[in-house]
């Protein structure tokens, strides 16, 4: 039920401009709205795309939250690989890391 | 008066948001050019309104209330959801047609559960596209969701059900209808692996999409498109409802998976209505 929870929190920071403005100003409140663990709880205060790719966030709720926190695209990627790094495998979802973590753009290689 | 056009296109965000990371800036000009094509196509054709058949991304809907089907029936719509700096799209009113809309819903109602929606606002997976077909946001839009996200996800014959449903939705309005479904087709979007793309298995899908192979692309199994095309590949859903909205074959103008930077493999086609 948790992992509901944490992406309904983001779904509606992702699409609601009202719950961006208290996420700014009162991250606290916003996240009392909803039943999030601790460690969910410090992953959002932390923004730690990592942990949260982990816990099993879908990747477009995820990506979308990346964005709005301005996030550049391959500090992105390597955050989620950062995460599994530290804390495993995806626990959860359909969005699981399917390679060894390589770049698969040579964009993102030549950095 | 009927189904004037009906074409298909990816989406994603890189396409507009990661623009200028284009190594292959030809290929990718290339790829634009296509959807230009595609453009005056539609023009071409008269088209009073489109129906985008998409795939959204946790703009509107949530596993609190998941539909399996969505039409839009507002008069204006509002998108991207995204950043506008990081999708490359500024943010501005989408015109619809609450009318036009609300005779297709009573219509595709006569077959398939359809919900509605008079509040919708546009992710990437329909803002790319307008951003191409119509870049001056001048012709009526009927956004259309097909679940390919929140699993359970809509059957692969209830989204071929529902395009022929669609078909008949178009053929009983005065206005002529084109209709664009949008999709991946193989990628592993948002993820470490974004920029993998299984050519191999798009141009299968491609060949069956355009043969307009009904059993060949109902085939597919969501754990085989899983495994193959990865999550991104649930995209099928909205290529398949056009093609049964179709009922013909089709050409492929455009199809690469040589801008990994893009995160989905590019393709642009259209049915070749009689």
């Amino acid at each position: 039920m948790s992992l509901y929870q944490l992406q309904k929190f983001l779904y509606v920071l992702n699409r609601d401009s009202g719950a961006q403005e208290k996420y700014r100003v009162d991250l606290a409140s916003l996240m009392g709205d909803f039943d999030l663990t601790s460690e969910e709880i410090v992953a959002l205060k932390e923004g730690d795309i990592g942990l949260l790719y982990v816990l099993g966030v879908n990747g477009q709720i995820l990506m979308h939250y990346a964005a709005f926190l301005g996030i550049e695209w391959f500090d992105y990627l390597d955050r989620m690989r950062a995460g599994i790094e530290k804390h495993g495998p995806v626990r959860d979802g359909v969005y699981a890391m399917t390679g060894s973590g390589a770049s698969f753009t040579v964009e993102g290689g030549k950095r | 008066m009927s189904l004037v056009y009906a074409g298909v296109c990816s989406h994603a965000p890189g396409i507009t948001g990661r623009r200028d990371l284009v190594e292959n800036t030809a290929l990718r000009d290339e790829f634009y050019a296509n959807f230009d094509k595609m453009r005056l196509e539609i023009v071409e054709s008269g088209a009073d309104a489109i129906v985008v058949v998409a795939a959204e991304h946790f703009a509107n809907f949530f596993m609190n209330n998941m539909p399996a089907f969505c039409v839009g029936m507002g008069d204006s719509y509002e998108g991207p959801i995204e950043d506008p700096a990081w999708l490359g799209i500024e943010r501005r009113n989408v015109p619809g047609n609450r009318d036009l809309s609300r005779r297709l819903i009573v219509e595709l109602m006569n077959t398939v559960d359809v919900a509605y929606a008079e509040e919708w606002k546009f992710d990437h997976g329909i803002m790319v596209p307008l951003n191409f077909l119509t870049p001056d946001y001048d012709l009526p839009v009927v956004p259309v969701n097909i679940n390919c996200q929140g699993p359970p996800l809509t059957p692969l014959p209830r989204a071929w059900a529902f395009g022929e449903a669609l078909r008949r939705a178009c053929d009983s309005v005065d206005e002529k209808i084109a209709v664009v479904g949008t999709g991946g087709i193989s990628h592993w979007p948002a993820t470490p692996d974004s920029g993998k793309i299984n050519e191999d298995w798009d141009r299968d899908f491609l060949d069956r999409l355009l043969r307009n192979d009904k059993q060949a692309m109902l085939n597919y199994t969501d754990e085989q498109t899983y495994a193959d095309a990865g999550q991104g590949g649930f995209e099928i859903r909205p290529y398949i409802a056009v093609a049964a909205a179709a009922g013909t074959s089709g050409t492929l103008h455009f199809y690469t998976a040589e801008l990994p930077i893009f995160a989905v493999g590019c393709a642009v086609a259209r049915f070749d209505l009689n």
